[in-house]
């Protein structure tokens, strides 16, 4: 196993916790993502803080599955280093997660008799095994289900009230309310016996919400004012499409789904070429069918905005699961010099300003721009701090007509300071022109000289280098000689990591790229100032972050790349022993 | 300018833009550039309100020839950047332009659903069953006995038959034209134009370069010999022992157009938050 | 309108067809490098915006009437030229030969019109303008005369086409 074993930080643990973690493993049929969510809506209106991110194998239907719950008294996107229990409604294939769910000493495994004893492979952890009648007890209520009395046997063991979670039922329960009520009061009688864990009180109630990542992309993109949106279904992007459909609607705007992703990024592009901010999502193997059209966004100057949820890869890899492995696609992929904006949210909450400002700077560039996020953040739900968004007042810089007869023709890639030409939208009168991907001059008819060429490549590298970020660039957080670098879905770990080592007196830093591309090598050189050694983290296999890194920027002499490829998540122990070793 | 010359009605010409093309003098797209901007002319359109969109190929460069609205893109997916931009902003006429290689081969697929979306487009596929751009390769409406230096033997290959392909995926309007007839090619395209929903015109357009006996399309083209139909079962009759250079609208459907499903409302993007408050 | 301003409107509609069909050659050989042969396309097309005018003063009219739709689905007019007639590598005398054909094309249209035609003066129009285009048609075997007939092989190019995309 890469991380650490759990047993050797859970003793760190107090009797009253700061987080608990847990698991609800079954197969398909037994309602584990069910009970999850109203576990997590059960945590939200206790006032805790938490996520459930979850885990299934390749069925389509009645494939194992895991829901992965981790409630907190502090604001969390991450995963803890272990956890606390692990409950199986059936042990059908559950061994399959064992790496995605470490347990420990202190572990508590649940399981049901009649469904056999837990697999050695969780008992040898040292975890307790606590067996609960989960199908006979649901027998006792009229339409009952084991999974309710799951998780009203987790409630009670995590030591949330009951008054918490009856309201999460009745909230989340759409039918047999009756039932599920019955059957969750009935699993929260058992917890006593069994014993569990203590969570410290939640911390004082803010407004907050409960959002998963994709949707908080989609949300994001539409506060930046999208209003078109063209896609093909492909996890882990879909469920941001689904989210985007029905919302677009009661806003005005239109969703297509698309026969391809040739057909998503062209159609994209169309609708922005006719003046309408738009997007579309995908994940790998759709970005590599994009790419092409993205060049042609650059040289035609079409603002577009693509979310790539990244998966593992190459190829289909593994659909399910997460993976920083786009980075280099997403960077270099394009053909030819084609300056383009990359950013990488980095929590679940940072979703929506990361798109919301992609798609800023993709208008106001006129520019294609990726948002890197990943299968961990697009599929995580989060109990989150309310994220106080405002509608985007950025707005494209448009071309108006030419005041009188005989004025100069219009040039729709006039070469300006900024970079950046006023765009004519269709339907205005006297400035018509062809948006173009073959090179052109500044009317934006078809070029092939030296110079034409020189002179817009410099354009378009202008207006991407002369952007200006401000401290958007980058989440900086901490201090000391020793900073973690990284970007994405694992400053989620690295954060925890970070407040460990301030708890234990260790000073460290943390930089987290939000914008990749263009790079901003000065503003890094400030952030690292009196760094001496840099851990570089990143979840993908060669290093494209780091090897990114070198390329743009200075690095302090001393480097350490901590990566792995996907699915498995970094804990914050293993970056924690990373920091401090001497 | 006095009031009345401002009024005047546009002619073909006002539709043309001073960009010079750089097709092969003889080639039959000259003639379905006047034929397009004729159609814009009868149709009283105006050129901002009209934007031609096209992929790669030497039909493909139409766009920067007209004085209207462009989008010149990658090669083979004219269809889906027409298609956002009609969604988007279904006010304007648009217009592709393609050829055999670009609609039919690399953009084929795009092709089917286009048919089967039934946007209210109008789709001008130039067909001169080569490839010109890249010195005369066969495309998917060439002859499978036609050798070239890629394929010296002949492809082997049986062609591509847009028209049934294009009844088959659902189009509106099916036609065919040929370039020699310009002013037919505009009157097809007109109609075309007229008719709501993806209609779908082939232009035979000889490639005078690589196709030279193409010269004698002039010879082999007839009115088709049966008016056109609205009945699907029996334009599929026709167009299956269809010789290839029947000219005129052959199908004319009823299907409506597309229109975005569910009820378009106006609400502020600040209320979408409230599904996500606790 | 009466059938003989009908008629001359058609003329007219006719030599302005022409006109923009020799302007359109003259651009296509200019753009292809062949100046000598865009050059007389030009002159051609001066020729008949010539004609054009004349039907104009001897009609009186300050411009073109009210006319049909630009087309009907009908074939282009007898004296244009079709598309497909130029070639980048083409002589003088080629034009020239094109220019002959439309004239004669022009000259049967209007003989077989003044035949058809229902009243006087309609009929003399025609055979008048039939009578201008023969007149046309001497002018241009002239002009041929006086450049050389192109050699065999006069199309061949050396080097093959050139990939542009």
């Amino acid at each position: 196993m890469f991380c650490t074993p759990f047993q050797q930080i859970a003793s760190m643990h107090q009797p009253a916790l700061r987080s608990v973690s847990v698991a609800l493993a079954g197969s398909g049929g037994a309602g584990v993502m069910t009970a999850g969510n109203v576990l997590l809506e059960a945590a939200a209106i206790a006032g805790y803080y938490g996520l459930m991110t979850r885990t299934s194998g390749p069925q389509i239907r009645g494939g194992e599955a895991a829901a992965m719950l981790r409630v907190a008294t502090f604001p969390t996107d991450g995963q803890d280093d272990g956890f606390q229990v692990l409950a199986a409604i059936d042990w059908q294939n559950v061994t399959r997660f064992a790496a995605e769910i470490p347990l420990g000493p202190s572990s508590l495994i649940l399981g049901d008799p009649a469904a056999g004893a837990p697999p050695e492979l969780f008992l040898k952890t040292g975890a307790r095994y606590a067996p609960v009648p989960l199908k006979a007890l649901a027998a006792q209520v009229a339409g009952g289900w084991p999974n309710m009395i799951a998780l009203g046997v987790l409630a009670g063991v995590m030591g949330l009230s009951i008054e918490s979670l009856d309201a999460a039922v009745r909230k989340s329960l759409k039918k047999n309310v009756d039932a599920g009520l019955g059957a969750a009061h009935l699993g929260f009688s058992q917890a006593a016996a069994i014993g569990g864990f203590q969570l410290e009180p939640p911390p004082p109630r803010g407004e907050r919400w409960l959002v998963s990542g994709n949707e908080a992309a989609g949300y994001g993109a539409l506060r930046g004012g999208v209003r078109f949106v063209a896609a093909y279904p492909i996890t882990p992007a879909t469920e941001l499409l689904e989210y985007l459909s029905p919302a677009l609607t009661k806003i005005g705007g239109t969703l297509v789904q698309a026969e391809d992703e040739l057909a998503s990024i062209n159609m994209a592009l169309g609708a922005s070429y006719g003046g309408v901010p738009s997007l579309t999502a995908t994940s790998g193997p759709g970005l590599s069918l994009m790419i092409e059209s993205l060049g042609l966004g650059v040289a035609a100057e079409v603002p577009v905005v693509v979310v790539d949820v990244m998966r593992t890869g190459p190829s289909t890899g593994i659909a399910t699961k997460s993976e920083q492995g786009d980075l280099n696609i997403a960077l270099y992929g394009l053909h030819g010099d084609a300056p383009h904006i990359v950013v990488a949210p980095n929590s679940v909450g940072d979703c929506l300003s990361a798109t919301q400002w992609a798609v800023e700077l993709a208008e106001s560039l006129q520019v294609p721009a990726i948002v890197l996020s990943d299968q961990y953040f697009g599929q995580a739900r989060a109990i989150v701090d309310a994220l106080h968004a405002e509608t985007s007042t950025v707005e494209r810089l448009r071309a108006s007509a030419p005041e009188g007869d005989g004025a100069a023709p219009y040039k729709r890639y006039a070469i300006t300071p900024s970079g950046v030409s006023p765009m004519a939208i269709p339907g205005r009168p006297g400035i018509t022109y062809t948006a173009d991907g073959l090179e052109h001059n500044e009317r934006g008819l078809p070029s092939s000289q030296a110079a034409d060429h020189l002179a817009q490549m410099d354009k378009r590298a202008r207006k991407i280098s002369q952007l200006d970020p401000g401290d958007a660039w980058a989440s900086i957080e901490g201090q000391g000689d020793v900073a973690l670098l990284t970007f994405g879905s694992c400053t989620a770990p690295a954060r925890e990591a970070l407040a460990r080592a301030h708890a234990e007196g260790v000073d460290v830093r943390l930089v987290s790229l939000r914008l990749l591309a263009p790079a901003q090598p000065e503003r890094l050189k400030r952030a690292l100032e009196g760094v001496k050694r840099v851990i570089v983290l990143e979840q993908n296999h060669s290093g494209q972050f780091l090897r990114h890194l070198r390329s743009e920027y200075d690095l302090p002499r001393e480097v350490k790349s901590l990566r792995r490829p996907g699915p498995l998540p970094f804990r914050p122990e293993e970056i924690y022993k990373e920091i401090i070793q001497p | 300018m006095n009031a009345s010359t401002a009024a005047a009605p546009l002619q073909a010409k006002d539709f043309k833009s001073d960009y010079k093309p750089v097709w092969c003098p003889g080639c039959g797209d000259y003639s379905v550039l006047v034929a397009i901007t004729k159609a814009f002319a009868a149709l009283s359109l105006k050129p901002e309100n009209v934007a031609v969109v096209s992929g790669i190929g030497c039909s493909s460069r139409i766009p920067a020839y007209t004085n209207c609205y462009g989008f010149h893109g990658v090669h083979g997916r004219s269809l889906p950047a027409a298609t956002g931009l009609k969604i988007a902003r279904p006010e304007l006429t648009v217009i592709v332009a393609s050829g055999d290689g670009d609609g039919y081969s690399i953009g084929g697929n795009h092709f089917l659903h286009a048919c089967r979306r039934n946007v209210d487009l109008t789709y001008i596929v130039m067909d001169n069953h080569v490839y010109g751009m890249t010195k005369g390769q066969p495309s998917p409406t060439t002859e499978p006995d036609w050798t070239s230096k890629l394929a010296p033997a002949g492809t082997g290959v049986r062609e591509f038959h847009p028209l049934v392909i294009a009844l088959a995926s659902g189009a509106n309007f099916i036609a065919r034209a040929f370039s020699g007839d310009p002013n037919g090619c505009a009157h097809t395209i007109a109609e075309a134009v007229r008719h709501p929903g993806f209609s779908f015109v082939e232009i035979l357009s000889p490639c005078v370069t690589f196709r030279p006996d193409q010269r004698g399309w002039k010879d082999v083209v007839h009115p088709a010999p049966v008016p056109e139909t609205d009945d699907p079962g029996r334009a599929a009759r026709r167009l299956m022992t269809d010789d290839g250079f029947n000219i005129g609208i052959l199908y004319r459907g009823a299907r409506p157009p597309y229109h975005p499903k569910g009820q378009a409302e106006q609400r502020h993007v600040a209320e979408l938050e409230a599904e996500f408050r606790l | 309108m009466t059938k003989y301003e009908d008629f001359m409107a058609q003329a007219y509609a006719m030599e302005i067809e022409a006109n923009e069909r020799y302007l359109q050659f003259a651009e296509q050989l200019e753009t292809h490098n062949n100046p000598e042969v865009s050059k007389l396309f030009r002159k051609l097309a001066d020729i008949e915006a010539l004609h054009a005018k004349q039907i104009l003063a001897r009609m009186k009219w300050a411009s073109l009437p009210a006319m049909p739709p630009p087309f009907a689905g009908d074939a282009e007019g007898p004296e244009t030229a079709p598309f497909e007639s130029v070639h980048y590598l083409m002589q003088p005398y080629h034009a020239l030969e094109i220019a002959l054909r439309c004239e004669l094309r022009a000259q049967k249209f209007f003989e077989e019109f003044a035949a058809a035609a229902e009243t006087a003066d309609v009929r003399a129009a025609a055979k008048e303008m039939a009578d201008e285009e023969a007149e046309h048609a001497e002018l241009i075997r002239a002009w041929m005369k006086k450049v050389p007939k192109p050699a065999a092989g006069w199309d061949e190019d050396p080097d093959p086409p050139r990939m542009t995309e």
